[in-house]
């Protein structure tokens, strides 16, 4: 049998007292996308957490590209990428400077960093300071953060909040279905995200639930 | 390994250059309280053991303010879980950030030095210079490698701007204790260095202690 690029079984995690996820099972195999679904506080973003290797699961099993969480998730870094709510760019710094910052970490040479702020449309204000860029480009550059190393897993939670359609399309080579990446897509637009998955799963209150109106209420 | 502390180390020097937040504030802080003592104290100049204490008081509590602003901009802008998100062993990130430590204390102590001993200072530095400048050397690399395991075990929570100072203070005592001793005879009117060698040897082996505890413990920290 194929091995599965995410593979959970029953998989907890609690913040204290509360239960974010409650037996949440899911197999995933390469190049698949998973939308996952939910309204605010359902558990979307612990899920993309511990995926990444940045949360710990309390229960269950977790299997991503191999690398059994939490014991193996040093095996992860160099095969995830990350968009979540936190550009996780340095406001200080210009888009150019963050990526070579981020290229150096995962020993990356400085010809994919123009590469990818050229793929992104940022060329042009790829010296600015983060912190003068619109919401809209510093996802762009929060996107070609998360694909610089070109990872086999791409962990996106609301990536194309704040962009126009036109950087949307620019984007989609990158971390949309043509990047040929398995994903795992979070998103409040639910037809979107069940238009490009392959499967999808809805959450409420950290457990598992069928996708349709009743997630929101 | 060190191509991930270079980087790290680059980007936080780079970031202090252009926010100008912990050097500025840490030398501001040292020569604020030495116009405090120049006053409080009503005396034109110190010696000896009173010198030497307020010398070292002054620069380690100026180095509470680094220690607590070493892990600002992971904290503020999500970098910790850039950190966390790349292949960099916990080891390339102490080393990245006891080496901005060291550098931050350093580059205070080239203002405040010559503010203290200008300030308050009895008999000038002069010949003790070089002796001098090796207890600072090893004075920083200790604060450095103990200033940057407090920062990362703090850097994550909530009450971090009382955690850092009540953690790194009492970890500081044997450090103080020995660069007080070491500099004690270099600042006196009629005496040259006594036991200069041993302060030095208690101050080489409480770095070498806490570099590698610290290299030890920093796997630990910053985990969920």
């Amino acid at each position: 049998m194929v091995e599965a690029a995410i593979e959970l079984d029953n998989l907890q995690r609690r913040y204290g007292e509360r239960v974010a996820l409650a037996g949440v099972s899911v197999r995933v195999e390469e190049g698949q996308t998973l939308a996952v679904l939910g309204g605010n506080g359902a558990g979307k973003t612990t899920l993309l957490r511990v995926l990444a290797g940045l949360l710990r699961p309390h229960g269950g099993t977790v299997r991503v590209l191999g690398a059994e969480l939490p014991a193996e998730r040093w095996r992860l870094p160099a095969q995830v990428g990350y968009v979540g709510h936190e550009p996780l760019l340095y406001r200080e710094l210009s888009g150019r400077e963050n990526l070579r910052y981020h290229a150096r970490l995962h020993g990356v040479g400085d010809a994919r960093v123009e590469e990818m702020l050229g793929g992104v449309g940022m060329a042009g204000r790829a010296d600015d300071p983060v912190r003068e860029l619109s919401k809209g480009l510093i996802q762009r550059l929060a996107a070609a953060r998360a694909v610089l190393h070109d990872p086999a897993l791409l962990l996106l939670d609301e990536p194309r909040a704040n962009l126009d359609p036109a950087a949307a399309e620019l984007l989609e080579p990158l971390i949309g279905r043509g990047s040929g990446r398995t994903r795992v897509l979070v998103s409040h637009d639910v037809e979107g995200a069940l238009a490009e998955a392959d499967l999808s799963i809805g959450l409420k209150g950290g457990r598992t639930a069928a996708v349709g109106r009743e997630l929101y209420r | 390994m060190m191509g991930g502390a270079r980087a790290i180390l680059r980007k936080d020097l780079l970031i202090e250059l252009r926010t100008k937040e912990s050097v500025p504030a840490m030398v501001l802080f040292s020569v604020t309280v030495y116009v405090l003592f120049h006053f409080g104290l009503d005396r034109d100049s110190l010696d000896g053991e009173l010198a030497s204490g307020v010398l070292w008081v002054t620069l380690l509590l100026a180095a509470v303010i680094g220690v607590s602003r070493l892990f600002a901009a992971e904290r503020e802008q999500g970098g910790i879980d850039g950190l966390l998100l790349a292949p960099v062993d916990r080891t390339s990130l102490f080393v990245a950030k006891a080496a901005a430590l060291f550098l931050f204390l350093t580059a205070v102590e080239l203002v405040a030095v010559p503010a203290f001993a200008v300030l308050l200072l009895g008999p000038g530095l002069g010949g003790a210079l070089p002796e001098l400048l090796v207890i600072l050397a090893l004075a920083n690399l200790g604060v450095a490698a103990v200033g940057a395991l407090v920062a990362a075990l703090a850097a994550e929570t909530r009450a971090r701007e009382l955690i850092v100072p009540l953690l790194l203070l009492p970890l500081l005592v044997p450090l103080l204790i020995a660069c007080a001793q070491a500099t004690e005879p270099l600042m006196r009117q009629d005496a040259g260095p006594e036991e200069l060698g041993r302060w030095l040897g208690l101050l080489s082996l409480y770095d070498v202690v806490f570099v590698l505890l610290s290299v030890a413990v920093f796997d630990f920290l910053l985990e969920d």
